[in-house]
């Protein structure tokens, strides 16, 4: 095997699609169901590179989504860390599941997310929209395969480690 | 063994330790950005960053409006011409009468010894975001630092308020919408000038108008403007017209709904009002008044 170029513009170039994926306008309605793309990616990351992708890279994205979002800053940092550590600590397992396991695991990474999401909403004094906070969940668990083999495909060809 | 080959697992340690230190920055963060707004500048730099962020998701809508407004037949731009001079010959028509009425108005504010109202610059704007989060009503403009935007200014449409900057950047800023949960906009009725306030309640349709006891005249169909009172908002823009009032005896306050005038979800561009009065202008109405 050739020694691969570790190709250090393949992750930050994720991460800007997925934040420009965040940033794409979206109707009001349509926009609940927007998966949680950043929180995705970099939960790939973490488990493919977990010696590259870990706490540091999750406050730097949880930051810049917070500000994206126009959220209080720490929301996405808080929950950000929390799943990085998440999939850290079950990367092993996390490789052999199935895609259709991971999706579960991933369901509930983006739930813990939103629960985040939703108790730093009421510290500002909203009131909270029912169980709809969960629907991006849902889609992300649904696109996770996509994901997934979209990102291990370009993993695979730009030989990232 | 050494270092040579690459370890399959790499060995993990206190992660749990890392964890909570992280969860206390955060909280640290949380606590400097929600109890004492202290990051706005920060804020506004990161922002900076993000900018070319937003200039490629917007780049779908750009290139829609920009095939909507370059081809186009030649028939639909004849009609829109003609309907656009129409409404500049009745526009036109209705400000000759402007500039005696706002003499008079200064007169008449004169005697009453109260401020002289100043008419507001404007500044137009275009959105080029929304917040990706829904439960956040907020708007990205294409102005910032640079145009000489500053936080707090408000944000109006041909209709009415739709909010205010909350977060200048150099190129870009980010209005915070009347209807966002957490916003709340002094107001008073039109018909007869009693003050409420109105709140947002995370639907772009509907502002909840609190604390009103029961008694008041308020109906439906009445128009909400800004009162001016806290200091935010530039007086007599209309915010909404009230759609609902539910007065349960039982109750110590009625229950107003009221549907904003904007179109908050509709406008591409928006107009930034700079409402400062200049000092000397106001003293000097103030003095030739007594």
């Amino acid at each position: 095997m050739s020694e691969p170029t570790r190709a250090y513009w393949v992750l930050p170039l994720t991460f800007f699609f997925a934040l420009t994926l965040m940033a794409f306008p979206l109707d009001r309605p349509l926009s609940w169901y927007r998966p949680e793309w950043v929180l995705l990616v970099m939960v790939y990351w973490a488990i493919a590179l977990p010696h590259r992708v870990g706490l540091v890279t999750a406050l730097a994205l949880g930051l810049l989504l917070d500000v994206l979002k126009g959220a209080a800053i720490g929301q996405s940092m808080l929950s950000f860390a929390i799943v990085v550590t998440l999939a850290r600590l079950m990367y092993q397992r996390l490789r052999v599941f199935s895609l259709l396991q991971q999706s579960g695991v991933l369901f509930l990474m983006v739930g813990v997310h939103q629960l985040i999401a939703q108790w730093v909403l009421g510290l500002q004094g909203a009131h909270s929209p029912g169980f709809a906070f969960l629907l991006p969940a849902l889609t992300s668990a649904l696109i996770w395969p996509l994901v997934f083999v979209f990102l291990r495909a370009l993993r695979r060809s730009q030989g990232v480690r | 063994m050494g270092c040579a080959i690459k370890p399959l697992f790499i060995r993990e340690s206190n992660l749990g330790l890392k964890l909570a230190v992280a969860a206390l920055v955060v909280a640290g963060l949380l606590v400097a950005d929600l109890r004492y707004r202290g990051l706005t500048t920060f804020r506004g730099a990161v922002d900076t960053v993000l900018t070319p962020i937003y200039w490629v998701a917007n780049v779908p809508t750009a290139l829609g409006e920009w095939q909507e407004t370059t081809i186009l037949s030649r028939k639909s731009l004849v009609e829109d011409n003609d309907r656009l001079r129409r409404e500049n010959l009745v526009l036109q028509g209705r400000t000759q009468q402007l500039a005696s009425l706002q003499a008079d108005n200064a007169r008449l504010r004169a005697l009453l010894n109260s401020t002289a109202l100043v008419r507001d610059d404007v500044l137009v704007g275009e959105i080029i975001g929304i917040s990706p989060d829904p439960v956040r009503h907020q708007l990205l403009l294409d102005k910032g630092a640079e145009a000489r935007v500053v936080e707090g200014q408000a944000l109006i449409d041909a209709d009415g308020l739709m909010g205010q900057v909350i977060e200048v950047a150099s190129t870009t800023s980010r209005v915070l919408l009347i209807t966002d949960p957490t916003h709340s906009v002094p107001v008073q009725i039109n018909r007869n000038g009693v003050r409420a306030v109105a709140e947002g309640m995370g639907s772009l349709a509907e502002l909840a108008v609190h604390h009103v006891a029961a008694t008041t005249d308020i109906r439906i169909g009445d128009l909400l403007v800004t009162s001016g009172l806290g200091g935010r908002f530039p007086i007599g823009y209309p915010v909404a017209i009230v759609t609902e009032v539910t007065r349960d005896p039982g109750e110590a306050f009625a229950t107003i709904i009221a549907q904003p005038t904007a179109a908050l979800d509709r406008a591409r561009h928006a107009l930034l009002v700079f409402s400062d009065p200049p000092e000397s202008d106001t003293l000097e109405v103030v003095a030739s008044g007594e």
